[in-house]
């Protein structure tokens, strides 16, 4: 689980371009959106994007969505039960 | 009769410095822009997620209009609607063009990143600065070939006149690379100020500009 989260952690600094944060600056269990990094509904496409290309796995619903973007420790969490191999 | 208005306050940040109304409160290097706007954000303990998402252009014009309106409670004193930001550049937003260029430029790893995307319009830093502060006056953004004092005071005297605005953020954010340069005035009207820098004029701006050089 904590290397999938420091994984997570680099790869959204990267999609998100946070170039000048580091991995330590994000609190997983804070939420990304609004409060937390502040992110908005670009950044959850590029989020969604990120699932879909790194890991193949896809966000089906809006409700879905919520639960599953809500912190770094909830995808890590989506990514672990849906492993494909 | 023409009237005038004035400069209540200014912040520049050049390549080494960060400057208040004539006031170095910052020194630091600017070799690297991503880390000299970062050590400014740190250092002035502005604390604004969202500034991390921010492309370089954006990042400079926020930490000058933040550094700018420090301690000034701008918004006690007018409405939102009152407020305009009109600044200007050279390069536009070519800093961050390029950069989403990147992303689409190699066929075998084509990835148009939205968030990049969303920066190649130099306006965008106008609104980061209204929603921070919300703003809702005038704002606009022009691309000229070189700082333009008379245009600009032309700009916002007219908005001035016309009751559009009743205060301005206004001035000349430009950046490409590490190349960068920040030049940007609270406008007020002359009752609305106790203490002004000087009268918002040609001559004067452009004095202010060059001695930053």
């Amino acid at each position: 689980m904590e290397k999938i989260i420091l994984k997570l952690k680099e790869e959204i600094i990267e999609v998100l371009n946070l170039s000048e944060m580091k991995p330590e600056d994000i609190d997983e269990k804070a939420p990304l959106f609004v409060d937390g990094l502040g992110l908005d509904s670009i950044d959850a496409l590029e989020l969604t994007v990120l699932l879909d290309k790194k890991y193949d796995l896809k966000i089906n619903t809006v409700e879905e969505g919520k639960k599953i973007l809500y912190s770094v420790k909830s995808m890590a969490e989506f990514i672990i039960a849906n492993k494909k191999h | 009769m023409k009237r005038s208005y004035i400069i209540s306050d200014y912040c520049s940040i050049r390549q080494n410095a960060v400057e208040v109304n004539n006031h170095i409160v910052y020194n630091g290097s600017g070799a690297d822009f991503g880390k000299f706007s970062n050590d400014i954000y740190k250092n002035f303990a502005v604390n604004y997620p969202k500034f991390h998402k921010m492309d370089n252009l954006s990042k400079l014009a926020f930490l000058s209009a933040e550094l700018l309106l420090r301690d000034k409670n701008i918004n006690q004193k007018y409405s939102g609607d009152d407020v305009g930001i009109i600044l200007m550049n050279a390069s536009s937003s070519l800093d961050t063009d390029r950069r989403y260029q990147n992303t689409i430029s190699d066929r075998a790893n084509y990835f148009p990143s939205p968030s990049v995307f969303v920066y190649t319009l130099p306006n965008v830093v106008i609104g980061e600065i209204s929603i921070k502060h919300k703003f809702y006056g005038e704002g606009n953004f022009f691309i000229t070939e070189k700082f333009n004092p008379s245009f600009l005071v032309s700009y916002v005297e007219q908005l001035f006149n016309t009751e559009t605005i009743q205060c301005c953020i206004a001035g000349w954010v430009e950046i490409d690379g590490n190349d960068f340069e920040s030049l940007v005035f609270l406008i007020e009207k002359p009752d609305k100020t106790d203490a002004g820098i000087a009268i918002f004029e040609p001559a004067t701006i452009q004095d202010l500009y060059d001695k930053k050089k």
